[in-house]
């Protein structure tokens, strides 16, 4: 009976250790990306290359989900805000939600999983069919030839993505909310500019994604290159990506929030 | 495939980041500016313009006619003074009033022009003379109070 439950602490005790392991291999992991980034600017046609694959091919799925999550805030606002005979606020609703949180969250989720799904399994491929070994052999850092650059692409992109989707939402409500409903066109553009604060709302927005591009690049990174090298370890980092992503990104957003945004009306 | 055409993709995609940054700080920020083509420019004062202020509309009959274009005070007679600017299309008497007046119980405050009879039409730079200011519903709800207690004073 005592075995058993020796046993059983022993388990507990084995995963938080493993767990703190990883998290130690990941903050390493993260800081030698940091030191070897310096070649990435040197050579800086390999980020420009990176940021084709993760910045150009999701312009596709952030501007039409921006589209119309926007047009849905239109309708869906418009519908709460006439009941109290202010639909002029609608565009400051559209906005301000959008600025502040729809754009950088939705960006950052959407880019997870369009784009940080596709470096953890390249990387993962990459390292399951040795080449990252066959690099190393070669005197070529691979972190500083594969890894670094797909993050700084990353990260440059996430802020440029988030930016275009609060514009691409701001102009669906526009059409859904002005073109559409008939809310009169200057109360929209109006309200909206009084209530928006470039400071606070836009520039904490764009910082907000900045910090979301941080974190889903490099756990991305981290989990293709700390998959398994077989079939099964690389879907299972994929989907380690998207999950552990998404759950960094409204953890993040929560605490963002609550350090830009508190105790304001 | 060529790199020189993933350059392009990879410029096109960066400016266009760009280009929505400077939307967002232009058009939905507050820092834009206001242009209307083909209107006319006209001044009115009030001792209370309540919660009015720069773009918001300026309507005749409840249609927008113009809109407001810049909210300033005047340190020598204390009054409020409202610019703004009217569609070129539309022409008003020189005697018109204008009001400040809001939308719905609690919604956005606009400027209410209401045409006289003088055949004379108002010019660009033109000061309009009759005005009605906001209503201020505290005060208003003050007044009540107040008559009600002077209502109450009678019936003893």
């Amino acid at each position: 009976m005592p075995s058993r439950l020796v046993k059983g602490v022993r388990g507990i005790g084995h995963r938080v250790v493993n767990s703190l392991w990883r998290l130690g291999v990941a903050s390493r992991f993260f800081v030698l990306i940091l030191l070897h980034s310096g070649s990435s600017f040197r050579r800086f046609h390999l980020v420009i290359k990176e940021l084709f694959s993760t910045g150009v091919l999701s312009l596709i799925i952030i501007l039409v989900s921006g589209l119309f999550v926007g047009m849905v805030l239109g309708m869906q606002g418009y519908d709460t805000l006439q009941r109290y005979g202010s639909e002029e606020a609608l565009g400051v609703m559209v906005a301000l939600s959008l600025v502040r949180e729809l754009g950088p969250v939705v960006a950052a989720l959407l880019f997870a999983s369009r784009a940080g799904s596709a470096i953890t399994a390249e990387i993962g491929l990459m390292k399951a069919t040795e080449q990252l070994s066959a690099m190393e052999m070669m005197a070529v850092n691979p972190i500083a030839s594969v890894v670094a650059p797909r993050f700084w692409a990353g990260v440059i992109s996430m802020p440029l993505l988030a930016a275009m989707f609060s514009a691409m939402g701001v102009f669906g409500g526009y059409l859904v909310g002005v073109k559409l409903i008939g809310v009169d066109e200057g109360s929209f553009w109006s309200q909206m500019q009084n209530a928006v604060d470039f400071q606070q709302d836009i520039v904490n927005g764009i910082f907000k994604s900045f910090v979301f591009g941080v974190a889903v690049t490099a756990i991305a990174l981290f989990e293709g290159y700390d998959a398994p090298p077989t079939a099964e370890g690389v879907s299972g980092a994929t989907t380690r990506t998207v999950v552990t992503s998404s759950l960094a990104i409204l953890a993040l957003d929560f605490m963002l929030t609550a350090f830009m945004f508190r105790g304001e009306g | 495939m060529e790199r020189t055409t993933i350059d392009l993709w990879v410029g096109l995609f960066v400016l266009l980041g760009l280009g929505a940054i400077l939307v967002l700080a232009l058009k939905v920020g507050n820092l834009g500016g206001v242009n209307m083509s083909d209107s006319y420019s006209v001044t009115a004062s009030f001792s209370n313009i309540g919660g009015l202020k720069a773009r918001a509309p300026v309507k005749s009959a409840g249609v927008v006619v113009g809109r407001v274009s810049a909210v300033h005070f005047d340190g020598e007679r204390h009054e409020a003074v409202a610019t703004f600017k009217l569609d070129k299309q539309y022409s008003f008497s020189k005697d018109t009033s204008a009001s400040i007046m809001t939308s719905g119980l609690l919604g956005e405050q606009y400027i209410a022009l209401e045409t006289g009879g003088d055949s004379a039409q108002l010019k660009d730079g033109d000061k309009i003379k009759i005005t009605q200011s906001a209503v201020v519903l505290e005060s208003l709800i003050g007044q009540f109070l107040y008559n009600k207690a002077a209502d109450g004073g009678e019936v003893k």
